[in-house]
């Protein structure tokens, strides 16, 4: 059957690579191939070559200055300097001096290049192919005379691959995009996330026309050419959402006002410096949760003092004045790391995990507070024990962070004691939380949710019990409350947190600190400036 | 002349991909010693000031990196080179 005589609503169903929604006329893109350019002279293939190749420079350097954000310029300058790259340009120009053509020459110096980075394990190598086809292709069309394949703009454009220098140059607004190459740590892909353009990837585009309504389904992963009229209408509705969450984003600066006008702070949830890099730190409240377990996954030996301290140091620096919050290592439980949890437990999420562990490997946790002790000396860094229990807990922590910093001292090291906070996850801490002599507290509603419920939240058939109830809610509302008549904060940095849908409800128990992932950012912001106050 | 060398872990997120690969290259070129760059501490070592070079030994996170540099300013360049990667490629001047 050929699909582009059909008329009806058809789904594709590809691979999400950037989130939102586009309705938009379809525009299929094909590939010009350069080719029907005479071969001259040696010296006049390499002097076509070289000019190729300074042109193509000169144009990535003039896209440099047109785009402001640090990845578009970062992806710039990677292809810039594989131009200037004589290990890349050097095997082309002695093809020339063997008699190729210099399109035939340069091919053969680039494609190799290609081919390795396409073999590669690692996703991210594997997407730097497509950084080489772009810029291959750039200096053969140089080549063969030919300018830049215009995209129209604000359409949903279907096409092979595209190079991270023809996104760049398009106008993408209330567009989208369908590729069938490329994947979600594509160069592309990340652009697109951060110019919030919804993009889904593994379509086949070869049955695609040009001139059909569609829509790009970032979320889901889809591609529909000729929605019918309540597609249309569904779709419709969420661009609507989608510009007022963007709109909510865009705008914010400092806390988030509710409909009500009561301010709200928002902090973001990280795993890693990585994350970070996509983030203006003025745009959060600072950092509600930093998982240290990243330091410590997936390698043969435990980080050492100086490696944790130089994460924690560039985390304070980024943050510049605004909190962070770092979480001690919360090993064990579904978390399990090699040569430090316990093997053969019955039962790990009852068992020795958080800080039960760390208290019993004080080799490990020593050095983790002398990493902490000396960055918070920097600037606004907390530390935050999970899986606390009961206060004397917290208490033997306060007193090993102490003595850690004494020794610091004595080794002439500056350091100190940071405000000390707890997770509030364990039952039996949330309906005891007088008793906690902590300096702030933080919700960790997923694994308060399955210790109340005591439903797994990994076992699918008990789902409805393992989810936010009134049990949950009340028991929320006991935390918050104590904690804010004793003047101290608390956040929450769960799942919960990054809901849409729970915000009002964790608002109603007088929630005002929330720390989500920062890929939820926008809707949970959108989701309070709602917030009408409480019914009553 | 001895060739001076230098080793440091890698903790980059993503590995040694294309930001920090730019970063090293145009600070491996800001000296005039020769610089390698390998694996593992008897090679095979490729020239730190190429970016292609540099790209293809795919070097994933806590890959430990080796340098050895050969010149006038061998002890700079390679003090400069580990701070880079010790402090996880931050954002130059």
């Amino acid at each position: 059957m050929d699909l582009k005589t059909q008329r009806f609503a058809h789904r594709i169903n590809g691979r999400p690579a950037a989130p939102g929604v586009a309705l938009a006329p379809l525009v299929r893109l094909t590939v010009a191939k350069p080719e029907g350019r005479r071969s001259g002279s040696t010296g006049s293939e390499r002097q076509a070559l070289a000019d190729a190749i300074e042109a193509s420079k000169s144009d990535l350097i003039g896209l440099t200055d047109k785009v402001e954000d640090a990845d578009a310029q970062a992806i710039l300058s990677f292809q810039i300097a594989l131009l200037e790259d004589e290990n890349l340009s050097g095997p082309a120009f002695a093809g020339i001096a063997d008699g190729q053509g210099a399109h035939q020459a340069w091919c053969a110096a680039v494609d190799p290049e290609i081919a390795s980075c396409e073999q590669a394990e690692d996703s991210y190598f594997r997407a730097r192919a497509s950084d080489l086809r772009d810029l291959r292709d750039r200096v053969l069309r140089h080549l063969a005379g030919e300018i830049d394949q215009a995209v129209p703009a604000g359409a949903i454009v279907a096409a092979e691959d595209m190079p991270p220098s023809v996104f760049l140059a398009t106008d993408w607004k209330d567009g989208g995009l369908v590729l069938r190459r490329g994947s979600p740590s594509s160069h592309v892909a990340i652009l697109a996330r951060s110019r919030g353009v919804p993009m889904i990837v593994g379509v086949d585009v070869e049955q695609l026309e040009s001139g059909a309504e569609a829509v790009v389904d970032g979320d889901a992963g889809a591609l529909i050419v000729n929605p019918d009229p309540a597609q249309r209408a569904d779709y419709r509705r969420r661009l609507t959402e989608q510009a007022e969450a963007n709109k909510a984003a865009s705008s914010f600066s400092g806390p988030v006002l509710t409909a009500s006008g009561e301010p709200v702070k928002v902090m973001i949830n990280i795993t890693g410096l990585a994350e970070l890099r996509e983030i203006d730190a003025s745009k959060v409240d600072g950092i509600g949760l930093m998982r240290t377990e990243f330091l410590f996954q997936g390698r043969k030996e435990l980080p050492t003092e100086q490696e944790q301290y130089q994460v924690y140091r560039q985390m304070t620096e980024w943050a510049d004045g605004r909190p962070v919050i770092i979480r001690t290592l919360d090993a064990g439980g579904d978390k399990p790391i090699e040569g430090l949890t316990e093997k053969g437990e019955l039962n790990p999420f009852l068992g020795v995990r958080g800080v039960r562990l760390s208290l019993r490997r004080l080799d490990v946790f020593r050095l983790q507070l002398r990493a902490l002790a000396r960055a918070a000396v920097i600037g606004n860094l907390k530390v935050m024990i999970p899986m606390v229990t009961v206060p004397e807990e917290l208490d033997r922590c306060r007193v090993l962070f102490q003595s850690a910093v004494d020794e610091l001292r004595r080794e002439g090291c500056e350091a100190i004691v940071p405000p000390l906070g707890m997770m509030v996850e364990v039952p039996a801490a949330a309906l005891t939380i007088e008793d906690f002599e902590a300096d702030f507290f933080s919700i960790g509603s997923n694994d308060l949710i399955q210790y109340v419920a005591a439903a797994s939240r990994d076992e699918p058939q008990l789902a409805d019990l393992a989810c936010p109830s009134r049990a949950i809610f009340n028991l929320i509302r006991h935390i918050v409350d104590h904690v804010h008549r004793s003047g101290r904060e608390v956040s929450l940095c769960g799942d919960l947190a990054g809901e849409p849908g729970q915000v009002a409800a964790l608002l109603d128990q007088g929630l005002r600190i929330f720390s989500v992932a920062p890929g939820v950012l926008a809707n949970v912001r959108a989701a309070i400036a709602r917030y009408p106050g409480k019914v009553t | 002349m001895n060739k001076l060398r230098a080793s440091v872990l890698m903790r980059h997120e993503v590995g040694l991909h294309a930001r920090p690969s730019v970063k090293l290259t145009k600070l491996a070129k800001a000296f005039e010693s020769k610089i390698d760059l390998g694996l593992s501490p008897d090679g095979p070592w490729i020239d730190a000031k190429s970016i292609v070079k540099v790209m293809a030994t795919k070097a994933p996170k806590d890959s430990t990196i080796y340098f050895r540099a050969e010149g006038r300013d061998a002890r700079a360049a390679l003090d400069a080179l580990v701070t880079l990667v010790n402090e996880d490629f931050p954002d130059g001047p």
